[in-house]
């Protein structure tokens, strides 16, 4: 089936082409050739999933062999010295749980989009974007070196763009789809620096070729490996991370991202884009786990991350915002986990990816039920919308960690290594990470009685989404109750477990076990508990507005209310202010009033001098040569003459003045 | 006369006898200037594809040569051929050409008169093509000087209310730029080993050490501030926003499509190859001038009110990408900064098609009277402007991502004398600047296409309607389109054709 597995991007991209060019004549609009290609992706990559998982646990069951790694790979393109562009692929667990995960949201989004997206004006560029969306997230997943990575990297933060800015005809939307893509573009500094710096070390993009010379120690030429030099790349690589999984305190576009349609605000800004960070560190696994340095960088930015993110998620009144921090805070803890585990990071990263991607679609539903983001205007929803209540509570659970839901377990195996770990990262993760899990209870709790409870607060009947849009909740409602048991930290179960399946070399699962810790569970579960209580407390009675005890908090409301300020910094004072405001006037003022000012003084002054030379060698007549000299400096400056714009008589003094100049030096040297 | 030796002879001077034949077509039939040129400018780009066609891809060399007495009292010889760092140029300047005249049908500039524009058009056409098959320093020169009249009259008579100014400037600063040059030249000449123009010759004299290391600074500083100027690198630059605002829209197009890159071939060609040793030296300066062009172009961009402006001063930034490739002295680097000449061409050349249609329809090219909601009221128009800008910012899949990502990976391993020289850090601190202008571009480019292309068309295009593109406009954009999409994810049809050659010319630098 890996032989096959190419077409898993292929379909989708070409899927693309032909709604871009054929869709509109469609019955579907386009629609029906997605969500086609997609059904035939998806059974492929269940595919590919099934044949590693059995290589794989045929290696763990034996204790001995390979983690399964198909690769293939031709030559796109020469670049000099020998180099080239590859167009390659490696299929191995990490890729197979990414293009598990990534077809399905995304099966599940193109099919909710049908009665979300419908009678919209571009409903057939929407499609073509979701599926040349979907076909970037996966070449990214299964690429086999970094340049064809950054590739998909950068299209999906293209893609982005253009659905964030898909309803661009407010300026609000197009403003957040710019402020998303520059953010992250930012952050592809690192990414690109990064890339270059591995290929300047190894001569080589090819990712399984770096690991090899690593493993020898050796970089390009054979000569002995530069620790320093891998460490810099790697952690260029990080700004790159924090950038696109939107780690602070780069984190401030994913908020704004929720402009989009609620679809793809569950594909791209909650489910898939925004952990191909965490999927780029866990690619590259082998050499960061090789680099203290790196992971610590992690173990912090990741352990700030989802602790800051999960307390502004406390004032937000938009459903989506609620939502869009939580998804920070929780690419926060991938990032963590992987300053100390690869299985703990992407076991997150996959059942994240469910129940978020669920989560988001609920509030797309409870969006269009009460044509309004904002929680004031809802209430009272769990009477009139039972499917959607139903399988948004499934996913709350699975977010609050609630055992034994999804999100329960992969939580459980971050905190757990980073207890292991210990010293200071792995501490801060435990506590900062033991803490961030009462806030998302706590936001979650508030979130729900808002929403649910009560009665309806808005304007209308509030009525249940379609099937087209409850079937996708319902069927991605299923995983977010029951992917967490897929690792189940059982020493019988291992063996087949995700760990085994998504394992990078059967030595890392070997001395990697993953196991449970009762007091890190109870301590978590008692925290969860606490934060249930508390919501439950104070937003049973549905306070809004000033009578949100989130708002009464003094200066801390404010800072939270403000986000830290960081959108001060980032949007109004570097892009607006010092960017955009300042120096690009500067530099315009640079050029018009100074540089182009020298070249006409040079200009003007030399045909004065061209016209002194004339008046003084032709009226005096003085000597031939001269004569002649001056004559011709005549000529020209009579041509310039005519010209209307009297400043230009100039340059063509200079032309003389140079012969002269440089057939002097000429002849000297 | 075989078709080998006489196929680049045929296709350079087609246009020029064509460039006859256009001015003489009686005035009273003077449309069929536009035919006849278009007929004329097809033929030259059929033979140009068949010069591809039967380029032998696998070999390194020049091809399709022949080197016979010019002027041989002053040893000067007409030698052309053509390798793999030529050809995608040559054939570049036709394709560009061709699609010029048929644009034309759509519009030429006041006042008009299709003959003299489209004769002058013609003539720029040998003149262009010239300099990328010229093996010898008086033939290139002399091409390189032919392109200067037909644009400077282009500028002057079709251009915009500030024309003369700007024709004026484009002349005299360029020609400035080509004394020196002119001067590098002869100085080589007489120091050479045994007097000769010949390029190739040159090169090997240059390869073997022949001419001394305070000879080459000098004439290095020559042709370099010929080049430099034509390129242009920060700070000769300022002829070229001017130029460009006023001239007509098919000047712009073969100004930044194809003129631009005669400076920066000339480096490829000349200055490096025949002068290693003061290339050398001059490399970090290069290097440094070009990540200030980055910069300081996309800075320039975040302020410019008018479209065509903006455009104009995108070049400079992108033309600092190819500059920081040539400067690292590498091939990978050489690679790119081909690679960025190609895409540049045809990415740039698409946007002043644009803004010249959008001058058409919207009477107006400042970005604030536009208004925004063009993908409302000319949804196609916006579309393409919208791909085309993506494009230009350097987007992966599209044809200016491998310019830049190349010149990057090359900064970051400058040449083997570079690092012996002790410039490693500054080119690695240069990759770093390179990398964030991307950031700077991507801004001004987006910010751009959210004040023409996004939001509520103002009443009066709504209530105008502009008309959307046409088919002559189909006719001569369409290449340039599917290039731009074609050349992202086939970066071989550059660098495979470029390779070779790259790889043998930059030998001299330890590569």
């Amino acid at each position: 089936m890996s032989g096959a597995a190419w077409l898993v991007p292929v379909l989708p991209a070409a899927s693309a082409l032909v709604i871009m060019a054929l869709g509109r004549k469609m019955p579907g609009g386009g629609a029906e050739i997605g969500i086609l290609s997609l059904v035939v992706s998806f059974l492929l990559a269940v595919g590919v999933a099934i044949e590693v998982f059995g290589a794989n646990v045929g290696a763990t069951t034996a204790g001995e062999g390979t983690a399964f790694v198909h690769t293939a790979a031709f030559q796109l393109a020469p670049i000099g010295e020998g180099a080239a562009i590859d167009a390659g692929i490696r299929v191995d667990g990490l890729t197979a749980m990414m293009f598990l995960l990534v077809t399905f949201v995304s099966l599940m989004v193109h099919i909710y989009s049908l009665g979300y997206m419908h009678g919209e004006e571009r409903f057939t560029w929407y499609y073509a974007v979701l599926s040349l969306f979907t076909a970037a997230m996966l070449l990214l997943s299964i690429a086999d070196n970094l340049m064809l990575l950054l590739i998909g990297w950068e299209l999906v933060g293209v893609c982005s763009f253009l659905l964030i800015g898909f309803w661009w005809e407010s300026k609000h939307n197009s403003d957040a789809a710019i402020k998303a893509f520059l953010t992250t573009k930012s952050g592809d500094v690192g990414l690109m620096v990064g890339v270059v710096a591995l290929f300047g070390q190894f001569r080589t993009f090819n990712i399984a070729d770096i690991f090899a010379m690593v493993d020898e120690g050796v970089q390009a030429g054979g000569a002995p490996l530069s620790e320093g030099l891998l460490s810099f790349a790697l952690i260029a690589l990080i700004l790159g991370v924090v950038g696109k999984s939107a780690q602070f305190p780069l984190h401030t576009w994913l908020p704004d991202a929720m402009a989009g349609p609620t679809p793809v605000s569950a594909l791209i800004h909650a489910a898939t884009m925004v952990t191909a960070g965490v999927f780029l560190v866990a690619r590259l696994y082998p050499l960061y786990s090789a680099t203290p340095a790196a992971q610590a960088t992690l173990a912090v930015i990741g352990a700030i991350t989802l602790l800051a993110a999960g307390l502004l998620a406390l004032v937000q009144e938009d459903i989506k915002k609620v939502l869009a921090y939580s998804t920070v805070s929780q690419l926060g803890y991938m990032v963590a986990a992987l300053g100390f585990s690869y299985t703990a990071g992407i076991f997150h990263l996959f059942t994240h990816g469910f129940f978020k991607a669920l989560l988001f679609l609920g509030a797309g539903s409870i969006i269009h039920a009460a044509h309004s983001n904002n929680m004031r205007d809802m209430g009272g929803l769990a009477k009139v919308m039972p499917r959607t209540f139903g399988t948004f509570l499934v996913g709350t659970l699975a977010l609050m960690a609630v055992p034994p839901l999804a999100g329960f377990w992969s939580k459980d195996e971050i905190l757990v290594e980073a207890a292991a770990a210990g010293g200071y990262t792995g501490s801060l993760v435990l506590v900062l990470g033991a803490i961030g899990g009462l806030i998302t209870v706590f936001y979650m709790t508030r979130l729900l009685y808002l929403v649910f409870a009560g009665e309806f607060r808005g304007h209308g009947h509030p009525h249940e989404s379609p099937p087209s849009m409850t079937v996708p909740l319902l069927a991605l409602a299923v995983p977010s109750a029951l992917i967490g048991l897929a690792n189940l930290p059982v020493a019988a179960f291992q063996p087949y477990a995700f760990s085994a399946w998504t394992m990078h070399s059967l030595e890392y699962w070997q001395t990697h076990p993953i196991e449970f810790n009762l007091p890190v569970a109870a301590v978590a579960v008692a925290l969860a508990a606490a934060g249930f209580v508390a919501g439950r407390a104070l937003y049973r009675s549905q306070p809004l507005d000033a009578d949100d005890p989130m708002r009464k908090l003094g200066p801390a409301t404010r800072v939270l209310e403000e986000r830290y300020f960081l959108d001060h910094l980032w949007t109004d004072l570097i892009t607006r202010y010092i960017v955009r405001d300042t120096a690009g006037p500067v530099a315009v003022a640079v050029n018009d009033r100074f540089i182009d000012r020298i070249v006409y003084w040079v200009g003007a002054g030399t045909g004065r001098f061209g016209q002194r030379l004339y008046d003084i060698f032709d009226q005096k007549g003085i000597d031939g040569a001269l004569h002649a000299v001056a004559t011709g400096t005549w000529w020209t400056t009579a041509r310039v003459r005519l010209a209307q714009s009297g400043n230009v008589q100039l340059y063509a003094g200079a032309m003389l003045a140079g012969v002269v100049v440089l057939a002097v030096v000429f002849a000297a040297g | 006369m075989t078709w080998e030796e006489s196929a680049i002879t045929l296709t350079v001077l087609l246009p020029l006898l064509g460039a006859v034949a256009v001015a003489l077509v009686p005035k009273r039939n003077e449309d069929y200037a536009k035919t006849l040129a278009l007929l004329i400018s097809i033929g030259g780009f059929a033979l140009s594809l068949a010069i591809l066609v039967g380029y032998d891809w696998g070999a390194r060399g020049l091809q399709y040569q022949l080197n016979v007495g010019w002027i041989e009292a002053a040893g000067i010889n007409y030698h052309v051929a053509i390798d793999g760092i030529s050809l995608p140029l040559f054939v570049l300047s036709y394709l560009l050409t061709m699609l010029c005249a048929i644009y034309s049908f759509h519009h030429i500039e006041e006042p008009g008169r299709p003959r003299a524009f489209l004769s002058l058009m013609l003539l720029l056409q040998t003149g262009m093509a010239g300099c990328f098959i010229a093996f010898d320093l008086v033939l290139f020169f002399v091409f390189w000087e032919l392109v200067l009249v037909p644009m400077y009259f282009m500028i002057g008579i079709w251009g915009g209310p500030n024309r003369q100014y700007a024709a004026i400037k484009f002349f005299l600063y360029t020609l400035l730029g080509s004394v020196f040059m002119l001067v590098a030249f002869l100085a080589i000449y007489f120091t050479a080993p045994e007097r000769t123009f010949d390029i190739v010759a040159l090169q090997q004299f240059g390869a073997a050490g022949e001419f001394a290391a305070g000879f080459q600074r000098w004439a290095f500083l020559g042709i370099f501030l010929g080049l430099a100027i034509k390129v242009p690198m920060w700070p000769f630059h300022t002829w070229l926003p001017d130029a460009h605002t006023e001239a007509p829209t098919v000047g712009s197009v073969l100004l930044a499509g194809i003129l631009l890159k005669m400076g920066t071939y000339g480096f490829v060609r000349i200055a490096l190859p025949v002068l290693p040793d003061a290339a050398v030296e001059y490399a970090p300066l290069i290097g440094i001038l070009a990540v200030i062009a980055i910069i300081y172009g996309a800075l320039c961009c975040l302020a410019q009110s008018d479209l065509k402006r903006l455009i104009a001063f995108s070049s400079v930034g992108h033309m600092g990408f190819v500059m920081l490739g040539i400067a690292t002295l590498t091939p990978i680097g050489i690679n790119a900064a081909i690679f960025g000449m190609v895409a540049h061409g045809v990415i740039t050349g698409m946007l002043f098609f644009l803004s010249g249609t959008i001058k058409d329809r919207y009477h107006t090219r400042t970005i604030a009277e536009l208004g925004g909601g063009m993908l409302k009221t000319t949804p196609r128009l916006g579309f393409l402007l919208g791909l085309t800008a993506i494009a230009s910012l350097g987007l992966p899949g599209l044809a200016g991502f491998w310019g830049e990502i190349l010149a990057l990976l090359a900064a970051f391993n400058p040449a083997p004398e570079l690092v012996e020289a002790g410039w490693l850090t500054l080119f690695r601190v240069l990759m770093v600047f390179g990398a964030i202008g991307t950031v700077l571009t991507a801004g001004y480019f987006l910010w751009m296409m959210q004040r023409v292309l996004m939001g509520e068309p103002p009443q009066r295009w709504v209530d105008a309607k502009p008309q959307d593109v046409g088919s002559i406009e189909w006719g001569a954009w369409a290449p340039l389109v599917v290039l731009t999409v074609a050349l992202g994810p086939l970066p071989f049809l550059i660098t495979a054709v470029t390779d070779a050659d790259v790889n043998a010319i930059m030998t001299a630098f330890g590569g």
